[in-house]
């Protein structure tokens, strides 16, 4: 039990004094504005943004500034200050096929149509450190080819989906999705419930989980169908005006992860489905995201629930990293009174075992 | 004009407004000078929209997290009434397409403030994609298979 302290205002305040200085860091060092974060540490504001389900650049680029790049305080900064804005209502859902992608990749078939478009890819670096970005300078401008003036990219599942050999996803729902920020977590959950729960969950615990499914704690065979990243449209219907409108455009990463599947008595062997889908460019994320899943499908699926990843109570549970780490540092505040009277337990049970202890030895000292 | 004309257009010039960036509308917008005096009905507000997705792009409806979102109503004193809602959180922005929205419905600024603002900035959209369009084009790829010897 936490018995709450009093006290020690001054303290706090000269800490906090000190966190903004070490904020600011060597004065001879010229500030960053976030403008520059989000322009140029653009990742990781897609992290924050995805965690903490929240589309606004320059809100997450003030969090990672006020959190000195903790990223997951950051996330934690972005989580509350949403709390204390009013919901207009809900959009009408992306259309990913209307993407203007910036990337799209198949690594199921070579020939998709609309081509393998890499983008910007940390993949075939060669993560070398390149020391020549350790001083300021010109960088060249992006080359460009001729593309498709109409932006169209077929679906690489609609494709297997024709043949019968991939599962079409499961089709519109009756009524509204559920929203875990209106009403808490009941297991079992639906899969759009489990998906916005793992769409903010952590991005490191979601990759741990994913990976764990790939060296066999629940392993179910994925290949990327597709990964693709750009720009869509949100559409939303205004009460006053009855009908939809854009409201901006927004940045996501879409993971349709293709998986084996064997067949069950009613369903013929055929590809299963798992996805991710995250603001910004996150695409481990989106991908670790579709790899759980799809392993959180074993019961509908009639697979064996053995494995962590498969487990929904421990998943959902333990997704996201706000609780995690609200939940494990509040370890760091006082519990004098707590430990105290556990100090008066273990004090005393020491000494019942003393005293029985002399009582043996004086038995065993009189015989 | 019939009403399903007007919704169109009104659909097109709301959606043009808030994909365009805030700074250049207003811009645009102090450009055109003098336009009919309105009454602000709604303070610009800031607030959220919930985002959804479907599952594997094309299945069933889920959240998939919020974004933040700025809504602005204002009244001509000729009586039309005009909405903003624009992503983000720029009260400018949102007046600015709700003033738009509501002079849209007025048949003699609709012309001009097509020319003058809705054109402009749809093409500069336009050019955003195609520049994005582009710029992904050159990285597109064509991987050699490597088959096995044997046939494997």
């Amino acid at each position: 039990m936490y018995v709450a302290v009093k006290g020690g205002e001054t303290a706090i305040a000269h800490s906090l004094d000190l966190v903004a200085d070490k904020r600011r860091g060597d004065r001879d060092v010229s500030e960053l504005s976030l403008e520059q974060i989000d322009q140029q540490l653009g990742l990781a504001v897609d992290r924050v943004m995805t965690e903490g389900s929240c589309y606004d650049r320059s809100l997450a680029a003030l969090a990672i500034k006020q959190a000195r790049g903790d990223l997951i305080e950051a996330i934690f900064l972005l989580r509350a200050y949403r709390t204390t804005l009013p919901r207009f209502g809900a959009s009408e859902p992306l259309d990913t096929t209307r993407m203007v992608a910036e990337r799209r990749i198949s690594s199921t078939f070579k020939d998709v149509p609309g081509g393998q478009v890499l983008g910007p890819t940390y993949d075939y670096t060669h993560r070398l450190l390149d020391f020549s970005l350790a001083a300021a300078g010109e960088r060249p401008e992006a080359p460009t080819a001729p593309a498709d003036a109409t932006h169209a990219l077929p679906r690489v599942g609609d494709i297997l989906q024709r043949d019968g050999l991939l599962e079409p996803p499961p089709s519109r729902l009756d009524g509204e999705a559920g929203d875990l920020t209106r009403e808490p977590l009941v297991l079992p959950a639906d899969r759009p419930l489990r998906l916005q729960n793992l769409a903010r969950g952590d991005e490191g615990f979601l990759l741990a989980l994913g990976y764990s499914t790939q060296r066999g704690y629940g392993n179910n065979h994925p290949f990327v169908g597709e990964i693709r990243y750009g720009h869509v449209p949100v559409s939303f219907v205004p009460e006053e005006l009855g009908f939809a409108i854009e409201i901006g455009e927004i940045e996501v990463t879409e993971c349709d992860m293709v998986n084996q599947f064997a067949g069950s008595h009613e369903v013929p062997p055929q590809f299963t489905r798992g996805y991710g889908l995250a603001f910004g460019h996150v695409e481990r994320k989106a991908m670790a995201m579709a790899l759980v899943d799809r392993a959180l499908r074993a019961d509908e699926l009639g697979e064996a629930v053995t494995s962590p990843a498969q487990d929904e109570e421990f998943v959902l549970a333990h997704s996201d990293n706000v609780e995690a780490s609200g939940f494990v540092q509040h370890l760091k505040l006082p519990h004098y009174v707590d430990f105290q009277s556990e100090l008066v337990v273990v004090r005393a049970l020491r000494a019942e075992v003393e005293k029985r202890l002399e009582q043996a030895a004086l038995a065993q000292a009189a015989e | 004009m019939s009403s399903t004309p007007l919704i169109a257009r009104r659909q097109r010039w709301l959606s043009v407004l808030a994909k365009a960036p805030g700074t250049r509308l207003a811009s645009l917008w102090q450009v055109l000078g003098p336009t009919p005096p309105y009454t602000v009905l709604r303070r610009p507000e800031i607030g959220l929209v919930m985002v959804q997705g479907r599952i594997s792009g094309t299945g069933a409806p889920f959240c998939a997290g919020e974004m933040t979102v700025t809504r602005a109503a204002v009244r001509l004193d000729s009586g039309e009434m005009g909405f903003g809602y624009v992503r983000g959180r720029d009260t400018r922005h949102a007046e600015i397409a709700a003033a738009i929205d509501a002079l849209s419905q007025r048949a003699e600024w609709a012309d001009r403030l097509e020319a003058a603002i809705v054109t402009p900035l749809a093409d500069e959209a336009e050019a955003r994609h195609r520049l994005i369009a582009a710029r992904a084009a050159a990285t597109r790829v064509d991987f050699f298979t490597v088959a096995r010897e044997g046939g494997a």
